[in-house]
């Protein structure tokens, strides 16, 4: 049989479920390749094929697309509609594969579709990408069970590593927005790179534990109905009384975030809380500086508790 | 003393009509819907709202706005479909921050949708109101609403060539003010066979080889009359026949039934649903090309994300079916003048086509 090498872009879900998706093909004896970190080229490219209203983090994913079709025989294009009952996802998810599959004509395209109240869920769509591809049920159905297992231990190992630097004497900061932006190499990294120079502690969103996520949320927001966007809110109740300031990382335009993000700045005001939007034109410098004097009030805050706990 | 509650709404094109009467006769308030959309409400919900969110969101907002401003203290909001299921509480949060004092309610959210759950709430605000009477002036609304579809359908087809400029507009307003004054579903139908037989005596000339355009497109804006009467208004004095989709009657009752049907249309473009309306308006697209339209504009406002996701689609459908297409994004500083100048364009190349077209025959 001939060897099967699947692409998958390093961008959107990725950062979701890479784990998940990684161990799958590894179980099933497939190559993966996972294109470059995003770098300003990326971005060049994939402007081209959307119109320049379309939000960063979808021009990327083009971007990453383009860059591995000349690489795989299939690129993996996941579309979720739906994760939980009576929630959503943004619609840019729900219209990715038939985007890719129209930018791109003629590229083989392996996807699997989530929809729950349907009765299409993760399981039965790897399914399908297995059946597809001519592997035996039982050996996808174990390659699931594995790849299931290794995401729910790495989870738990970064939500305990997570627990150990909230206990640290620095100043702690959580990064808050969705995954594909924190740890992406052209939005997120500038940030987390930053402060990790000025010694400070990196608090993550997306590495807090699920488990009280719908009564944290409810505190801030009851209707909201965009998974990832419920999973941040819940994130920036939970840490809010641990962390010196919180960091909203947005890109423009990005639809649940617009609303989502305009709520927690109105309801959260006990806290410094800085609002980044990255765009394609904006620059690290202006960056730095914003940066630079949030951590400053931070700083002064933080001194000046300390003196009054002294006296 | 109690003060007078007068419950406020915001504006969704003429469909206030129908609202304020179903407001009317279930609560037995004062209904006063939102002072009509001008440039002061846009510029008031601009200044209050988030950034990058979608227009419609920064229109309520200017409309609730100046409810509040003009005496209202009740404000309903509704809600479903993508970004619009969330407004409701948003909004709710930056009227309090704005030190308003009001009651809010949300008829309809995302997580909880449906006739009931719209009963519940209006429940809360008078609670002896019978189930027998929600039905009743419920359906009778509906119906209402898809006569009033079936009006703007004829007249759409037919205002550019009217002989006698307004007379269209006029008997509109005429018929949507009769409809205020109804009663009984008979009564209803009678009204609207009345004006649908004064619509058909309306004079107008149409030539037989006219131009005919389909709009498509996010459903605020092109239900929305200030943001799309001026563009309908503008194609009517171009003479153009018009073609628009979406309407109230589609989106509460065909979409559901019409989405597979319209799936099946284009499987080689989409095998799925993009969210909102995107995959309607890429079926849209082949229908008006299937039905030998000269040509298709669609609007959405500044940051839809469903219509931006669907557009590159929508390029290429009428790049593959050879029909031109002109795009229109509503933005806050959006100026008529520019639409203007585009639009004229557009219809110069539309004549040309068809000039060449017939010279070929």
């Amino acid at each position: 049989m001939q060897k099967i090498i699947v692409g998958i872009p390093r961008a959107l879900l990725y950062y979701k479920y890479h784990i998940l998706w990684e161990t799958f093909f590894k179980e099933l004896g497939i190559t993966t390749i996972t294109s470059n970190s995003s770098t300003k080229e990326t971005l060049e490219i994939g402007r081209r094929f959307l119109i320049d209203e379309a939000c960063l983090s979808m021009k990327l994913y083009m971007g990453h697309v383009k860059q591995l079709l000349p690489l795989c025989d299939y690129v993996l294009v996941p579309r979720i509609i739906c994760l939980k009952k009576k929630e959503k996802l943004c619609t840019n998810f729900s219209a990715l594969y038939d985007l890719v599959h129209n930018l791109f004509p003629d590229t083989k395209l392996l996807h699997y579709n989530i929809d729950v109240p349907n009765q299409e869920t993760e399981f039965f769509g790897l399914l399908h990408i297995g059946l597809q591809l001519g592997f035996p049920y039982i050996k996808i159905v174990k390659a699931y069970h594995l790849a299931k297992q290794k995401e729910l231990a790495e989870t738990s190992i970064s939500i305990k590593k997570q627990t150990v630097s909230l206990k640290s004497n620095n100043i702690k900061i959580l990064l808050a927005g969705h995954p594909y932006n924190l740890h992406d190499k052209l939005i997120g990294a500038n940030i987390s790179n930053y402060l990790e120079r000025e010694n400070i502690k990196i608090i993550y969103s997306d590495k807090y534990d699920l488990k009280d996520m719908n009564k944290d949320c409810n505190h801030l927001s009851k209707n909201i109905y965009w998974t990832y966007n419920r999973e941040i809110m819940a994130s920036l109740w939970h840490y809010q009384s641990a962390v010196d300031g919180i960091i909203l990382i947005t890109t423009f335009p990005c639809g649940p975030d617009s609303l989502a993000n305009e709520m927690c700045l109105r309801k959260l005001k006990n806290i410094p809380i800085l609002n980044i939007i990255v765009d394609e034109l904006s620059s690290e410098t202006g960056l730095i500086t914003r940066l630079e004097s949030f951590i400053d009030i931070i700083k002064q805050k933080k001194e000046l508790y300390e003196k009054q706990g002294n006296n | 003393m109690k003060s007078k509650e007068i419950i406020s709404f915001p504006h969704l094109g003429d469909y206030y009509i129908p609202i304020t009467f179903v407001l009317k006769k279930l609560l037995k308030m004062e209904v006063k819907p939102a002072p009509p959309i001008t440039n002061k409400t846009i510029e008031l919900g601009i200044k209050n709202s988030p950034d990058f969110v979608c227009i419609p969101f920064k229109y309520n907002l200017g409309n609730l706005i100046e409810a509040l401003e003009s005496g209202s203290t009740i404000l309903v909001q509704a809600g479903g479909g993508c970004r619009y299921g969330y407004y409701a509480e948003v909004q709710e949060q930056i009227l309090k921050d704005l030190g308003y004092n009001f009651k809010w309610y949300t008829l309809l959210n995302q997580k909880y949708n449906g006739p009931i759950y719209m009963y519940k709430t209006l429940k809360k605000i008078k609670p002896h109101l019978s189930i027998f009477k929600y039905i009743y002036y419920g359906l009778l609304t509906i119906l209402m609403i898809w006569y009033m579809d079936k009006i703007d359908k004829k007249i759409r087809s037919n205002i550019g060539f009217e002989k006698k400029k307004g007379s269209h507009q006029k008997l509109k307003k005429e018929m949507l003010h009769a409809f205020e004054e109804i009663h009984t579903f008979s009564g209803l139908s009678r009204k609207y066979f009345k004006y649908k037989h004064k619509f058909n005596l309306l004079k107008t000339d149409k030539p037989k080889n006219c131009l005919k355009v389909g709009i498509i497109g996010e459903l605020y804006t092109s239900m929305e009359p200030f943001s799309s009467y001026f563009l309908e208004c503008e194609l009517a004095s171009l003479h153009i026949e018009i073609k628009r989709f979406t309407n109230l009657t589609y989106l509460l009752f065909q979409k559901k039934q019409q989405e597979k049907k319209l799936l099946k249309l284009i499987p080689k473009y989409c095998k799925y649903t993009i969210g909102a309306d995107g995959m309607d308006n890429i079926a849209r697209c082949q229908i008006l090309a299937n039905e030998h339209y000269d040509g298709i504009i669609h609007i959405k406002p500044f940051g839809c994300t469903p219509e931006i996701g669907a557009m590159p689609i929508i390029d290429k459908i009428c790049h593959d079916n050879n029909i031109p297409i002109i795009y229109f994004s509503f933005d806050s500083n959006t100026s008529e003048v520019g639409i203007k100048t585009r639009l004229e364009a557009f219809y110069d190349m539309l004549n040309m086509r068809k000039g060449k077209e017939n010279k070929n025959e």
